[in-house]
């Protein structure tokens, strides 16, 4: 019986892959946490997390060693079987999109050569939305099952949010793949290497495909499934210990996620600009484009959070009105312009 | 009605333009703002390690008084508990025996003196009405404490140290005092 | 047996277990869960004919944007086991004979159908399902129901609307 005959080596290098990617995304979720505490002090003109440590740098174990200390409650009245399976959608959802985003060109290991990506499928980006829309789910699941009425609001509202969202997202990612003409990620990013990064055809495309990540990741403005003043703390109310850090950290790893899928979606994944990767040696390309890819991620970080602590909340009127009245014409607009411009220029 | 100030301005009540609904050039100018807060200078300070001076006139934690000689200065005359608006201030008075003049400057002194840190206002008026200068406001404030029974201070908490016996904590605490 | 075999049977066992889990259970929010158990098996269907398109749009249409819809409204409404109305036996008989009767003449006629016969799947080698060639297909052979669901689907909106707009 050939039960599995296939390339057992590709499997062992793609599982070291999936660990090496989720644990990288844990480790700089982990440290999300604490840039976030520091930039929100910067631009409040304060100091920010500066004792655990040097620096505070020891600041986000400290966090995580807390929350994993806290008492694990469940409430009574809850479902509790959906209470635990809320938290697990949300992080397992927000892990899953890294599957698709190369992280890097290819590396030489072992004589083996290495594509630094989990998976380079044919629909790609297709991926990437439907996992997201999937990301709803831990939200609506674990404030319904928390039995409460705050979690519910909360609950309703991320979902009505997301779903509202995700049709411009989807209309600005249409005027991407009309210039892309494919769907692999690995394809955009070699297409933006040998030309002009995506941003410069699709600078209205970008600006609306931010504006539904943000709401998509529950940032601020669009933070209403989490309004602290009004809902006390959103969906995740009834929880606690590492679940709570499951949610907080699910917010996070989104975060990086989306801001991977922007980079390389927009602005040429692992490209360092002016640079000729295909004259230096494989492995020094690799660790130029791994750590362009990074800084990339690290800049759009920075802006998630400068945004966070600049805009106040949007009411949920205004929210809607702004998805499906202003973003979702502007996205139909975009998608037609850009359409009649491929067709006049004969592409 | 009429304006009592020049100043007021008349709240606009039209309907935002489309430019302004989508809110793009407003949150770009507040994201300028707040960019430029990166280069302010901090007015925090890492507190325990840098402290910032107290205004001479501060009125903080009691401390009870000795003369020269490290003798206690309070008589226990009860004018501080009168004198105190938050009826903060307990004492009960004893008979100096003989033998302990070299503790007691009077020949009556406080066997008990209990100020009760979550009662006190903090004002000083038990400063002034002291005869025998004995009780002074120093500079510190009280530290945090998990039960309310830890901040009733007694005798022990609020003398300040012999100045024979630990001349350095009295010079500290002096100094502290008086700066 | 290879390994897209297995697949294939794993992936029929979860989706008939959840379809038969999405009748049975009495909470509705367990049985919108089990039908998105359902809907990733017949992805995984999907993505075994090598029709990657279909699978993720299955997934991104039903699992994400029905099925929150229809999680939403159970939510909003409050079902639970205790306001669950109380059907009859004869009900419950005569809804099983018309489903046995339908069930009957739906696989009857499958069995029949000139077109299945003596075909198999085409697995991991077929290509129609890839994005180019749907594509290609939806807009050249099929264009004219093509557009006709999608001016369907513009009076659905339209509909939605009128009535959003009374109310």
């Amino acid at each position: 019986m050939i039960l599995l005959s296939f390339d057992w080596m590709l499997a062992v290098e793609k599982l070291i892959l999936i660990a090496v990617i989720i644990l990288a995304s844990l480790g700089i979720a982990l440290y999300t946490t604490f840039a976030e505490r520091k930039v929100a002090a910067i631009l409040q003109d304060r100091r920010g997390p500066n004792r655990a440590g040097p620096f505070g740098l020891l600041q986000p174990l400290a966090d995580g060693l807390k929350l994993f200390f806290k008492e694990d409650l469940i409430p009574n009245n809850s479902n509790k079987f959906l209470f635990i399976l809320g938290p697990a959608l949300a992080m397992t959802a927000a892990l899953m999109t890294c599957a698709v985003v190369p992280f890097g060109d290819k590396a030489e290991v072992f004589g083996r050569t290495v594509t630094l990506q989990i998976a380079d499928v044919n629909i790609g980006i297709l991926y990437v939305f439907a996992v997201v829309s999937l990301g709803v789910y831990g939200i609506m699941i674990g404030g319904w099952a928390s039995n409460n009425k705050f979690s519910l609001i909360a609950a309703l509202r991320g979902a009505s949010q997301a779903i509202s969202y995700e049709l411009a997202m989807g209309l600005s990612l249409i005027a991407v793949l009309m210039i892309t003409g494919t769907l692999q990620l690995g394809e955009i990013v070699k297409q933006q290497m040998s030309g002009q990064w995506n941003i410069v055809y699709q600078p209205l495309g970008f600006l609306i495909f931010f504006i539904c990540a943000l709401a998509e990741c529950n940032r601020t403005p669009f933070d209403l499934p989490e309004a602290e003043n009004e809902l006390n703390f959103g969906y995740h109310q009834e929880y606690s210990s590492m679940k709570m850090g499951f949610y907080l950290f699910a917010e996070y790893v989104n975060m990086i996620i989306s801001s991977a899928v922007m980079a390389t979606l927009f602005f040429g994944g692992y490209d360092l600009p002016f640079l000729d990767e295909s004259t230096l040696p494989v492995n020094i390309a690799a660790i130029i484009g791994v750590a362009t890819l990074l800084t990339k991620i690290v800049i759009f970080l920075f802006v998630f959070m400068w945004i966070r602590w600049t805009i106040p909340r949007f009411r949920y009127d205004q929210l809607m009105n702004l998805g499906w009245k202003k973003m979702i014409p502007l996205a139909l607009a975009n998608m037609l312009l850009t359409g009649a411009v491929i067709l006049w220029l004969g592409k | 009605m009429q304006a009592l100030t020049n100043r007021a301005k008349p709240v606009e009540r039209r309907p935002m333009t489309w430019l302004e609904s989508i809110y793009l050039w407003n949150i770009i100018k507040g994201m300028a703002i707040t960019f430029s807060h990166i280069f302010k200078k901090k007015p925090t300070i890492n507190y325990p390690e840098q402290k910032r001076p107290f205004s001479p006139v501060f009125r903080g934690l009691h401390v009870l008084n000795r003369d020269e000689e490290g003798r206690e200065r309070c008589t226990a005359c009860g004018l501080c508990a009168v004198a105190c608006p938050a009826e903060a201030i307990t004492m009960e008075a004893a008979e100096r025996l003989p033998g302990e003049e070299n503790l007691y400057r009077e020949e009556k002194y406080a066997a008990k003196y209990e100020i009760n840190m979550l009662r006190c206002i903090f004002c000083g008026l038990c400063e002034e009405a002291c005869p025998k200068d004995a009780i002074y406001l120093s500079e510190t404030f009280a530290p945090s404490n998990y039960t309310r029974k830890g901040f009733i201070y007694g005798k022990d908490d609020l003398l300040i140290p012999d100045p024979k016996q630990a001349p350095a904590d009295f010079a500290k605490a002096k100094g502290l005092a008086e700066a | 047996m290879g390994i897209t075999q297995i697949l294939f049977w794993v992936l029929s066992a979860v989706a008939l277990i959840s379809a038969i889990m999405v009748l049975l259970s009495k909470n509705p929010v367990h049985s919108v869960l089990w039908l998105i158990m359902v809907f990733f098996a017949i992805s995984g269907h999907y993505i075994l004919l090598n029709a990657q398109f279909l699978a993720i749009v299955n997934l991104i249409v039903y699992a994400g944007a029905i099925m929150v819809l229809f999680l939403f409204v159970i939510m909003l409404m409050n079902l639970n086991t205790t306001t669950e109305p109380q059907k009859n036996l004869w009900l419950k008989l005569t809804g099983a004979v018309a489903g046995g009767c339908f069930m009957m003449m739906f696989v009857s006629l499958v069995r029949q159908a000139g077109d299945m016969q003596a075909k198999t799947a085409q697995v991991t080698d077929g290509n129609i399902g890839l994005i180019k060639n749907l594509g290609k297909a939806l807009f050249s052979d099929y264009v004219v129901p093509f557009e006709i669901s999608s001016v369907l689907f513009l009076s659905a909106m339209v509909g939605a609307v009128v009535i959003g707009k009374k109310a």
